[in-house]
């Protein structure tokens, strides 16, 4: 037999770095370690405050110490990178067909970011 | 009319003397309104007639010339010289066996596109003889664009998934699939569903987007993937939250 | 050598081929059918096809209408009880299409368009934008997909037709990705393996359409027929030939030369029609081959504008709009802005007549039956003949439909009534020297001649006798050119030695093929002394029904020049007449 394909392995750890493409997927990927360690920290929150007072109070303080608040920050730039690649792709996953023609991608997208707008300003407007 | 010269390096496997692939320069004096499937006939018809590698319309529309190039899977015929240094680097499609110098083993792909029902299935029995099934502007607006697909590969070339789990069906078969289910003529997403659904069809996507980035039809496969997922997941809450609402 | 054993073998799998292959599955869904191309199907060359298929469908409309555009438009030289059998069938070959999933566009109500096109007195050309080939093509490709019953042979390149006793039994054929060559053994096999216009140096075609399949019932003793007729298309893109669509034409666009002027209207064309409200048969939509002979006198009267690419005229579509390029031409739009940089919208495209189409082909009869028993043909390798000395736009896509069907039905009534050989042994003699001409070749070395050198040769002395505008001089220097180039076709060598994938190999064979093919184009062309449709003349202006109204059959000799013969064009209602392009017919 003449024939004998060449398979060429793709590397299984280190395939992202090949494109540039593939980094922005992982960084997409890898910033939801944020928003889900954002997320078990609620919950920590929580169990604090149903042990009482001081329990709540120190898990508060934590927070506001030089880690707790670098940890904020990092998970929110996250949260903020890891939604806005989603909200960017909702028009290919969504689209909304009027007539003959589909909304335009840029609406879509922009109906998301005017809903998270008001979300976080009714967040904020109950944490005042 | 402004030549340039180029260093073409191509990708070299003749499976009965390689053990693994090489790579083979050529000097290319090039029009500057040339593509690089331009500098890949010159070299066949001038410099060495043993490189093999698949093409025939020049108009990105027959889908034979695929590869690497530079690194990103591209038409040959719609990759323009004037876009690139002067040193080009051709590969055989990523993803793909080689089988010999930059023409690639393809099988899989053409039993992954067949196997999820490619055509239509139609919604109702009409008879040739009772004339057309009629459908609006607006409906067929509604899958067109899932049409236009060359079944080039660029996109199995370009999703790291597939290189990664190669069971994966891959973007253009699933993304033919959903072109039918959103077809008002069709009535076969059931049986696609079978195919489309499971964990080697659409739950494999992880929605890197390559293959919509590397499309030369735009044809967003990604957005097709996406979109069977969202009707598949409506489809499961219906099932187990309303049993009643089933066909 | 491996036997595949099959009852039909058909030989090319694009439109015309896959349609057979259905047609035959749908038929009788034990028939074993061996789909046999050298590329995989969606690459053939059909896709490539933009403007449309011509049937009639709309209430204004008439089959009378279409067989007389058709019969006028091939001058006379169409057989016309198979343009009549065309026209009846054209219809319901393209419902049948809709009904298999093809995205054709639609009017409001939810209808099939249809657009204008050129030499047509009604619209008629079914159209899916301007992707209207490529659709078809694929909506057969993926239909196919259903009948377990037709086996493919992606990347095989047939290599000879196996006949005993004047009947055909099967062919050998080169699997591509191995080297080995396979012996299919088949009841009957049909050809329909597209053009030859790489024969010629500018061309719409892609690399594949090397005339394999010709060549192939050529060399076996099917004669080609009226092959000296060959279709400039007006509008090809100057540096690369890439077509733009008569449906640029129909949509509106028009052509004008470097003073402005709608120069159409000096060639029997006029009288001017509106800029952007085209006039069926008029102007901008008369046929190819009057618009390219126009464009040669353009040229030869210095009116032409002078380009890097040579000369052209342009194409201007700037009054349609953007919209309406976008909704009815996006592909042209396209490929203009990619290859050659100019956008539609905004500017005049140069544009200049580009080699599209053989009207010549395998001689079949209406039944798309070859002289050779077990032989059939259809597609654009065929010629039935519907298109006589030149195509009307539109007619070929529905052709293949229509005479890709045909040639299935014929093949298993012809199944039904021959025995099958009873020579295997003879039949697998003529495998083995198949095998060992090719082996042959493979294993020459030390020749003189290049494949490239000699198709570049091959392209030039072919447009250089054979281009819009012949002479007898020029068409017989052509022929010995040609000759010379058959002896030292002899003297080449394959320079890979690589059984896999071997192009070189290939293309030696495809050189072979296409020599084969121009030789008949340029011999037919020589005897042939008067002007029709695509032919003509400077010596023989007038067309000549006395002694002309003839098809030319060429026969294959293994080392001279091709011998003619004649057949008499069918004629059952429509005598010859006068073309009439101007706006003075009603």
């Amino acid at each position: 037999m003449s024939r004998n394909p060449y398979v060429r392995e793709v590397p299984k750890t280190s395939w992202f770095f090949r494109q540039p493409r593939y980094m922005r997927y992982m960084a997409r990927e890898v910033t939801s370690f944020f928003i889900g360690a954002f997320s078990l920290l609620l919950v920590v929150g929580l169990k604090r405050l149903s042990e009482g007072p001081e329990a709540f109070q120190g898990f508060l303080d934590a927070l506001r110490g030089p880690w707790g608040v670098l940890f904020c920050l990092a998970a929110l730039v996250a949260a903020v990178y890891h939604s806005t690649s989603w909200f960017n792709v909702t028009p290919q996953a969504m689209p909304i067909q009027r007539g003959e023609e589909f909304v335009p991608g840029k609406m879509i997208v922009g109906a998301h970011y005017a809903v998270w707008a008001v979300v976080s300003l009714i967040v904020l407007f109950m944490g005042i | 009319m402004s030549e340039r010269q180029i260093q073409l390096e191509v990708l070299r496997y003749d499976p009965e003397t390689d053990r693994e692939p090489r790579f083979q320069t050529y000097t290319v004096p090039c029009l500057n309104e040339w593509v690089v499937l331009d500098a890949l006939n010159y070299v066949k018809d001038n410099l060495d007639t043993t490189v093999s590698y698949r093409w025939s319309c020049h108009m990105a529309v027959c889908g034979s010339c695929g590869m690497m190039i530079n690194g990103e899977p591209k038409l040959a015929c719609k990759a323009f010289i004037h876009e690139y240094p002067d040193q080009i680097r051709v590969e055989p499609m990523a993803h793909f066996p080689i089988e010999r110098d930059l023409v690639t083993v393809v099988e899989d792909f053409i039993t992954k596109f067949a196997s999820v029902k490619p055509y239509l299935i139609p919604k109702e029995d009409k008879p040739v003889s009772a004339g057309e099934f009629k459908q609006t502007p607006a409906e067929l607006m509604k899958f067109k664009q899932y049409t236009l697909c060359i079944n080039c590969m660029l996109c199995y070339a370009a999703c790291p998934q597939y290189g990664l789990v190669p069971e994966f069906l891959g973007p253009a078969a699933i993304s033919m699939a959903h072109r039918y289910n959103q077809d008002s003529r069709d009535g076969g997403r059931d049986q696609r569903q079978e195919v489309i659904a499971s964990h080697e069809g659409v739950w494999e996507c992880s929605f890197v987007g390559a293959c919509s980035e590397v499309c030369p039809k735009h044809v967003d496969p990604a957005g097709a993937l996406q979109q069977v997922k969202v009707a598949s997941t409506i489809d499961w809450y219906k099932e187990h939250l309303m049993p009643w609402s089933k066909k | 050598m491996e036997i595949i054993q099959t009852d039909i073998a058909i030989v090319g799998a694009g439109g015309a081929g896959l349609r057979a292959a259905i047609a035959l599955a749908e038929a009788d869904p034990k028939l074993r059918i061996a789909l046999i191309s050298k590329v995989y199907p969606m690459r053939s060359h059909t896709c490539a096809a933009e403007g449309g298929a011509a049937g009639v469908i709309k209430s204004d409309d008439s089959l009378d209408l279409h067989f007389n555009d058709t019969v006028g438009g091939g001058d006379w030289l169409c057989d016309q009880d198979a343009v009549e059998y065309f026209i009846n069938e054209a219809p319901k070959e393209l419902l049948q299409l809709e009904h298999w999933g093809c995205p054709w566009s639609r009017e409001p109500d939810g209808s099939v368009a249809v657009r204008p096109f050129g030499g047509m007195k009604i619209k008629r050309t079914w159209f899916a934008a301007d992707k209207s080939g490529f659709h078809i093509l694929h909506t057969l490709f993926q239909t196919s997909l259903r009948f377990p019953s037709i086996r493919r042979f992606d990347e095989y390149y047939a290599l000879d037709l196996l006949a005993d006793d004047g009947r055909c039994y099967g062919l050998t054929a080169l699997e591509m990705r191995s080297g080995e060559i396979r012996h299919f053994e088949a009841g009957a096999v049909i050809i329909a393996a597209g053009g030859a216009g790489r024969m010629f140096p500018f061309t719409t075609n892609g690399a594949i359409k090397t005339g394999d399949g010709m060549a192939l019932a050529y060399r076996a003793g099917a004669p080609l027929k009226d092959m000296e007729f060959v279709q400039y298309h007006p509008t090809g893109l100057p540096n690369t030939g890439i077509l733009l669509t008569e449906g640029c034409r129909g949509e509106g666009g028009i052509l004008v030369n470097k003073d402005g002027r709608r120069y159409l209207q000096d060639y029997g064309m006029g009288p001017e029609t509106p800029v952007g409200q085209p006039v069926l048969k008029t102007m901008e939509l008369g046929p190819r081959d009057r618009l390219s002979q126009a464009f040669w006198h353009e040229q030869q009267k210095g009116n032409t504008v002078s380009t890097k690419w040579g000369d052209c005229v342009l194409l201007d579509m700037r009054h349609l709009g953007e919209k309406k390029i976008n909704e009815r031409l996006p592909f042209v739009r396209d490929l203009s802005i990619s290859y050659l940089g100019m956008d539609p919208v905004k500017e005049p495209i140069p544009i200049r007549p580009v080699v599209h189409y053989c009207m010549g082909g395998i001689h079949t009869d209406i039944n798309a039956a070859t002289p050779v028993a077990g032989l059939f043909a259809a597609g654009e390798c065929a010629c039935v003949s519907i298109n006589g000395a030149n195509r009307l736009g539109s007619n070929s896509l529905t052709e293949l439909l229509v005479f890709g069907r045909k040639a299935a039905m014929s093949a298993i009534e012809h199944l039904k009534s021959a025995p099958g050989s009873n020579n295997a042994s003879a039949l697998a003699a003529k495998a083995q020297e198949s095998e060992a001409r090719i082996r042959a070749l493979f294993d020459k070395s030390g020749a003189k001649e290049s494949i490239s050198g000699l198709r570049n040769e091959m392209m030039h002395t072919l447009e250089e006798g054979a281009g819009i505008y012949r002479t007898g001089d020029r068409l017989a220097a052509t022929c010995a050119k040609l000759a010379e180039l058959r002896q030292r076709y002899a003297d080449i060598e394959v320079h890979d030695k690589s059984k896999v994938y071997n192009t070189d190999l290939l293309q030696a064979l495809e050189l072979g093929s296409m020599l084969d093919c121009a030789e008949t184009v340029a011999v037919g062309g020589r005897d042939r002394k008067e002007s029709r449709g695509a032919h003509q003349r400077l010596d023989f202006t007038e067309r000549d029904d006395n002694n002309f109204l003839k098809h030319t059959l060429s026969y294959h000799h293994p080392k001279e020049p091709p011998r003619l013969d004649y057949l008499d064009v069918v004629i059952t209602k429509s005598k010859p007449g006068v073309r009439d392009y101007s706006g003075a017919h009603k």
